[in-house]
């Protein structure tokens, strides 16, 4: 059983309809990112799993049982986008409190004030925080009590690399509990190597489902290659490889990934006139734009 | 049980923190302290007691006061989160929404009975100082304070119905004040033109005792009131209040809070944040 099942889920704001047919399911220990334009309807989906907006049409299941019911919010962490706190609570009074909701221990709280690297300023007033800290918290509430399925609505905005790099290990440290994540994000780059698959919304839309890999080979987007050579032998590099010359030292060419293997053979075949080769598949960004305009188009 | 604690602590600790509950217990002990030493300074020919003066002054400024401070500690409870946006979050914690709203309801009511009480204590205190134990009257001391939390109650019940139909501080504050003069000073008045224009119709003698005690202000006034002080003010209260009699006056400030709480349910129960 999937710790999220989405089936078919239409939502309607009286004409609008801002999620159409969405079939989505997430299983324990899976991450799957969300992404979408603002307004594709990515938050809306959220609040639908959480119980805290009716769905039109449809149904999700949330770890079996009802959204919003008792047993699937015990069982659920949520981080809101740009999640707040009320000022006046200390970081740790507002984490105890939260530990108290959910059943939770204080030593865990305390454990996990200190693992978001919160421990220096646990006694301090939230008003006082910056946002990445404030982020921390919300973080910190999400893994406690155990959830078994984490919803992450924009996770690391307002997070320097640093703290998005420990933040996606506490994500992984989830999953690897069987926890089931699903977070949404804007920031792409991040997403490649830290989530198992990939959902594309767009205008209400799920125009993508999959691995970042299958993603690539479905949207056959071509594989950009930079080869470097010197500028005395680059003239020559251009005229057997074809493509064309970016500065006076590299040549830059494009091929499907079919061709892939092919074109580096015939790299290789240049032999010592070559110095440097560099292999870019399609980011997630053009992935990404790959799949929304496609559904643009109908 | 737990949750609506754990809201209640909560809660506490930010009213603490904002100077909610000074304010409130500083405003009734100021007052109560002034209204007991001043109000005692006319009495000697009345030949009523230090004490029943003293508590027909706190009440008739309680009227006034108590719904106030209901009003001010509540329009912000559900406004304010959505607002600072720790609402989304906090709903999707396992409690529902009753406990939320119950939680809150526990803390304010303690902050309430804090002010309420310390300003009675205060009165307490002076009138034993002043003319010896002999000179307290308990029952009246206590129903003071008994009805002065059902009227703080119902107007914090009503309080977080303004704050959970409107969603915004700025609104619900302005909508609390106009249900507060409402409630403490209009409805009188209107009651009053209503009585001078019917001069002494079916409406004086049917209606508007009735429509009198289902004001909780104006309930909680007539049960404060005690016989001889209504017969020293002379006035057509005391008349309306005996058609109504205690029952209705106690029922009106028992129904007040669970109808309030109830509306403020219904009005929550309804927000998408």
């Amino acid at each position: 059983m999937a710790a999220l099942d989405i089936k078919n889920v239409i939502k309607r704001h009286g004409k609008l309809q801002t999620v159409s047919d969405v079939s989505l399911s997430v299983a324990a220990g899976e991450r799957v990112a969300l992404l979408g334009h603002n307004g594709a309807g990515k938050t809306t989906i959220i609040k639908m799993i959480l119980g805290l907006m009716p769905i039109t049409e449809g149904s999700i299941s949330v770890l079996g049982h009802a959204p919003g019911s008792a047993a699937a919010r015990a069982q659920t962490g949520y981080l809101p986008e740009s999640v707040a706190f009320h000022g006046s609570l200390t970081g740790r009074e507002q984490l105890h409190h939260f530990a108290r909701l959910k059943k939770a221990s204080k030593t865990q709280a305390d454990e996990l004030l200190e693992r978001v690297g919160l421990a220096h300023a646990a006694d301090r007033k939230i008003r006082t925080y910056s946002k990445g800290m404030r982020q921390r918290v919300g973080l910190a509430q999400v893994v406690l009590g155990q959830p078994k399925l984490a919803i992450l609505d924009e996770p690391t905005s307002g997070l320097d690399p640093v703290s998005r790099h420990e933040f996606y290990d506490i994500v992984e440290e989830l999953a690897e509990n069987g926890c089931a994540v699903m977070l949404s994000s804007h920031a792409l780059t991040e997403l490649e190597l830290r989530t198992d698959r990939i959902a594309i919304l767009s205008k209400g839309q799920l125009v993508a489902n999959d691995s970042l890999q299958a993603l690539r080979k479905e949207a056959a987007l071509p594989i950009k290659f930079k080869v470097t050579a010197t500028s005395e032998t680059i003239e020559s590099v251009n005229t057997q490889l074809g493509g064309s010359r970016v500065n006076g030292r590299s040549v830059e060419l494009f091929c499907t990934p079919d061709e892939k293997v092919g074109v580096l053979s015939s790299i290789t075949a240049l032999g010592a006139i070559v110095k440097d080769v560099d292999v870019t598949p399609a980011s997630l960004e053009e992935l990404y734009r790959h799949f929304s305009k496609v559904e643009e188009k109908h | 049980m737990s949750s609506i604690l754990s809201i209640a602590r909560l809660e506490l600790i930010i009213a603490r923190r904002n100077l909610w509950v000074a304010t409130a217990i500083l405003l009734m002990a100021l007052f109560n302290i002034v209204l007991t030493i001043a109000g005692n300074a006319p009495t000697g020919e009345l030949g009523a007691s230090p004490m029943t003066i003293a508590l027909t002054s706190i009440t008739t400024l309680s009227v006034y006061l108590v719904p106030l401070i209901g009003l001010l500690l509540s329009f912000d409870a559900i406004a304010g989160e959505a607002e600072r946006g720790t609402l989304a979050l906090g709903l999707s914690y396992p409690l529902s929404r009753i406990e939320i709203l119950l939680g809150k309801f526990l803390a304010h009511m303690i902050v309430l009975g804090a002010a309420i009480g310390i300003g009675l204590g205060l009165t307490l205190a002076i009138t034993v100082y002043r003319y010896g134990v002999g000179a307290v009257e308990l029952v009246p001391l206590l129903r003071l304070f008994a009805t002065s939390m059902a009227l703080g109650g119902t107007f914090l019940g009503l309080g977080y119905a303004i704050s959970a139909l409107v969603k915004q501080t700025g609104a619900a504050s302005g909508i609390a004040i106009g249900l507060w003069l409402i409630a403490v000073v209009l409805y009188d008045l209107g009651l009053l033109g209503a009585l001078v224009a019917d001069a002494g119709g079916y409406f004086t003698k049917v209606i508007f005792p009735y429509a009198l005690v289902a004001n909780p202000a104006d309930a909680f006034r007539l049960l404060n009131m005690p016989e001889q002080s209504v017969n020293m003010l002379a006035t057509g209260l005391g008349a309306a209040s005996q058609v109504s009699g205690f029952a209705g006056q106690l029922s009106s400030l028992l129904i007040w809070p669970l109808a309030a709480l109830f509306f403020a349910f219904l009005a929550f129960r309804k927000i998408e944040p």
